[in-house]
């Protein structure tokens, strides 16, 4: 049994408390691409820091005191909508529940690359997102249209519906695509997050696709083909998604369709 | 003036406003989104723990059906929901559920055999039915009496709304992303749609519609201490105010959760207690069976709520820097359990706390998380009193969830109202009522009129900074209209308010960019949640009993002779700075339950004038109607069907239950 007073967190703020809170110097990459007059460069701001401190805080904290403008994206601050992606310190990660404890006292933070830039760290990852889910018809293609829904559902294998889940966990925050030296190339390769998915609804049994429809999608250089494993996908994925398997699994499940 | 033209105009791009749209889509009518952010990152994706639907597959729902779900919701309400729209949300719950099974949606299933579960703390092997075998399971959460809460681990509204919204572009959904309305187009008797600003170039447009529908789901941050996402800010609740037509309906009543992770608010899902979770004081003492000796960690939300305030002020919170909590334990669960079934419970610990709920307790307190109140609509979604104005969701007041909501029957009326509502937009867009003439002066002065407000912002020579006043909103919203409420306490807030919504008419920027401009966001909405915060605290202080999750110290029993009725509150003129409030009675002789004791918390209420006379008529029907079968009993009672869309009526098959 747990023994409340041994509990990391509060030990942490207990250090934390004993000495005198660290200054962090944070450089952000500011850039308005509308503002004619707008030319990149990094702003460094400085502030206090604070048990517990996470990017969502800290970047609020700059914002509400330091300068109005700053541009950046939260929305549910708990690590599942995928909307704060950005590069941390060099490193594709979630802001929210990045905490400054685990980080230098110098902070350096960039809008996520390969998307299109809104304004300083924002990002626009929705319209990418739609125009992959568009192009990759990320649902599930029924075979039967209009299902009775007063009977009894299909059952399904318990075990096959939590491995379906474990590939549904994407968030879609792109960081997957940002940490890809294929993305950076080829501007449309569908990057992990794609490919994840096409090998979601390759194992959904309510999806009357099959490995030749799937092929027509990925079965080229933007799709799998295009993937030069060097696998930063999944160093990043902040849902330690299992794309290094996935992305082998459907290579090889292509390369036999496209053989076959 | 730039504007666009759809047949459904749907404000709030969440589970409720995808499924409206895709409802109409499949009426054959156009619809649109407008969303603050893409579509898969609304607040929706938040529901963890599950989604309410009485399928009764697991062993421990046998015998569950939509009677009990139904009495379940009603004793959750404390008596304040409209009960024929209880009836139609649990006769298409399982409906929604199957329809998002064959959407995709990777429901936890229900696995044959012996299996240990947490029951009281203690273990016990109960044995699954070998037909319930790949069905969807059900998990057992707060105020129910059978296991009916439909989950995908604990990430169910994040594989729901990835569901949703990838149908709704299958569908052809357009979403304009990160757009905002910023008023609705109308008459004083007919909604045209909205003026909706770019959040990325700041331009303006008119949306001109048939019907539009708000979906923007709730108000959690008019509060400092909240659950909800950032961007559930109660705007849509702002916009049907604005109007001075539209009302909305009991604004007062606010649900804390009880297991916000303390300080940050975040969620750790009901799920946890429904599974076996443990909530224990400074001391390690499990307290809740003290208070609650029949359902204990499992009252409804307001209820365990209270006690943990109650146990706290007794003096047996843990003591933090940030102040007192309780603890939420979980590690008798089990790491395997707690890794597959609670996966997003750990990691948020993992992130946030640095700790493993498999070996520590989980730091909890309450926080703000649901908002009762919204946009008041009939049970066709549509406002009665602005025609051609739909709300549905979290965002709506049509009203299933009276003064307390039960844990899993939010997420459920999220998909369960757009199916209903989506169909009656469509038939209303179909009827001569949807037919419109435009009023393009009308149109052309309601962009005018947002256009000025911004230009008086950007331009202006005000002095109040934005961003301060929201805070101190939020500070007396927590402080004053939280979870114990007195009259001396709402006073106060009202007053501050007051003061506060004032000065917010002469806010000025520090920046003047009419593109992405956070500050300027800031100001044009803290001035539209002030209003939503002032129908919060004067209906809250206005209301003169408890009920639910509104507690009055100085009035605490439920008082159904005076109050058993919704809040009705309205804006009429902008310079105003109180709502005007108004009060819909609800009948209780056509009440299927009529009002009692909800079976746990405090004892303690008024009876109303007709509840023994609807008693004992009930009573007399169901000697006269002995041996009929239930379904006949109910519509014989309160007939609600012919409320329901045509293609959503007819009876849900279970294992016990067989249709012909």
């Amino acid at each position: 049994m747990s023994d409340p007073a041994a509990n990391p967190a509060a030990a942490a703020a207990a250090t934390a408390a004993a000495g005198p809170p660290r200054k962090l110097r944070f450089h952000v990459l500011r850039h308005d691409p509308r503002d004619p007059h707008s030319v990149p460069h990094t702003e460094v701001f400085e502030i206090e820091e604070a048990a517990g401190m996470t990017l969502f805080i800290a970047l609020n904290e700059i914002r509400e005191n330091l300068d109005a403008s700053l541009a950046f994206d939260f929305v549910c601050r708990a690590g599942i909508c995928g909307s704060c992606g950005m590069v941390v310190n060099g490193r594709p990660g979630l802001a929210c529940r990045t905490l400054t404890q685990d980080l230098p006292q110098d902070i350096t933070l960039a809008p996520l690359p390969a998307f299109e830039l809104i304004a300083d760290l924002s990002v626009n990852t929705g319209k990418w997102m739609r125009g992959m889910s568009e192009r990759l018809e990320t649902w599930v293609h029924s075979l039967e249209n209009d299902p009775d829904l007063r009977r009894i559902e299909a059952p399904m294998d318990p075990e096959l519906a939590d491995r379906i889940y474990e590939l549904d966990r994407c968030i879609e925050c792109g960081c997957c695509v940002a940490a890809c030296g294929t993305a950076r190339m080829r501007e449309d390769f569908v990057g992990a997050v794609g490919l994840n998915k096409i090998a979601r609804f390759a194992l959904d049994p309510r999806d009357a696709r099959t490995d030749a429809d799937f092929y027509e999608l990925v079965g080229n250089d933007d799709g799998v083909f295009g993937c030069m494993t060097l696998l930063g996908c999944h160093d990043v994925c902040p849902k330690n998604l299992p794309l290094q398997t996935q992305i082998a699994f459907l290579r090889r499940r292509m390369a036999r369709e496209g053989a076959g | 003036m730039k504007v666009i033209y759809t047949d459904v105009l749907v404000i709030g791009g969440g589970l409720a406003g995808l499924r409206i749209a895709i409802g109409a889509r499949r009426r054959g009518h156009d619809a649109l989104i407008l969303s603050l952010v893409p579509a898969k990152r609304s607040h929706s994706k938040a529901a963890q723990g599950g989604m309410q639907a009485s399928l009764g597959n697991v062993i421990k729902g046998q015998g569950d059906n939509e009677d009990v779900h139904f009495e379940d919701t009603v004793r959750g309400s404390d008596w304040g929901a409209d009960q024929q729209v209880v009836r139609m949300f649990v006769n298409t719950a399982p409906k929604a559920v199957r329809e998002l099974a064959a959407w995709g949606v990777p429901w936890s299933r229900v696995r044959k055999g012996d299996r240990t579960v947490i029951i009281n703390g203690q273990k016990v092997t109960i044995t699954e039915r070998d037909e319930a075998h790949g069905l969807i399971s059900q998990r057992d959460f707060g105020g129910t009496k059978k296991w009916r809460t439909c989950h995908v681990s604990d990430g169910t509204g994040h594989a729901m709304l990835q569901a949703v919204a990838d149908q709704a572009i299958a569908s052809g959904v357009p979403v304009h992303e990160r757009t905002e309305a910023l008023a609705l187009i109308h008459d004083g008797s007919r909604c045209y749609g909205a003026v909706v600003r770019d959040l990325i170039t700041g331009e303006l447009t008119a949306y001109v519609a048939k019907a539009t529908a708000i979906a923007t789901g709730g108000a959690g941050r008019l509060y400092r201490v909240t659950t909800n996402a950032v961007i559930c800010e109660g705007i849509g609740a702002a916009l049907a105010l604005e109007t001075g037509v539209a009302a909305l309906g009991n604004m007062e009543a606010v649900q804390f959760h009880p297991t916000g992770i303390f300080p940050a608010g975040i969620l750790v899902t009901e799920g946890c207690r429904g599974d076996g979770g443990l909530l224990r004081d400074a001391s390690g003492h499990r307290f809740m069976p003290d208070y609650e000796p029949e359902k204990k960690e499992l009252a409804s939300r307001d209820v365990v709520s209270r006690r943990m305030e109650e146990h706290i002020r007794k003096g047996n919170g843990a003591k933090s820097r940030f102040g007192e909590h309780l603890w939420l334990d979980i590690t008798l669960l089990g790491e395997k359990h707690v890794k597959t079934q609670l996966r997003e419970v750990y990691e948020i610990c993992q992130s946030f706390l640095g700790t493993d709920p498999t070996r520590d307790f989980i730091a909890v307190r309450p926080a703000q998380h649901y908002t009762m109140g919204g946009v008041r609509t009939k049970p066709t979604g549509e406002s009665p009193t602005l025609r051609g104005l739909f709300a549905a969701g979290e965002a709506a007041c049509w009203d299933m969830h009276g003064f307390n909501r039960l844990g899993g029957n939010s997420v459920a009326e999220t998909v369960v109202a757009g199916m209903i509502v989506g169909e009656f937009i469509a038939d209303f867009i179909e009827s001569p009522k949807g037919e419109i003439d435009i009023p393009m002066a009308l149109v052309r002065e309601a962009v005018e009129a947002e256009r000025a407000r911004l230009d008086a912002l950007l331009g202006g020579a005000g002095t109040e900074r934005a961003d301060a006043l929201k805070i101190e909103m939020q500070q007396i919203m927590t402080d004053k209209v939280g979870i114990f409420r007195t009259g001396a306490d709402l006073e106060e807030a009202v007053h501050r308010l007051q003061g506060l919504l004032v000065r917010s008419r002469s806010i000025g920027l520090r920046n003047h960019v009419d593109g992405p401009n956070p500050e300027l966001v800031t100001a044009y909405r803290t001035q539209k949640m002030l209003k939503v915060a002032l129908c919060i605290a004067t209906g809250a202080l206005t209301r003169t009993e408890s009920r639910g999750a509104h507690f009055r110290e100085d009035f605490p029993q439920r008082d159904d002779a005076h109050w058993l009725k919704r809040t009705l509150a309205t804006w009429k003129d902008p310079s105003d700075t109180l709502p005007c409030l108004a009060y819909e009675p609800l009948d209780v002789l056509s009440m299927e339950l009529p009002p009692g004791w909800r079976g746990y918390g405090a004892k303690n209420y008024v009876d109303h004038p007709d509840t023994a006379r609807r008693a004992e008529e009930l009573e007399q029907l169901r000697e006269r109607l002995q041996g009929a079968d239930r379904h006949k009993v109910q519509a014989e009672i309160m007939p609600y069907e012919h409320l329901l869309p045509a293609r959503f009526r007819g009876r849900n098959e279970r294992i016990d239950e067989k249709l012909p």
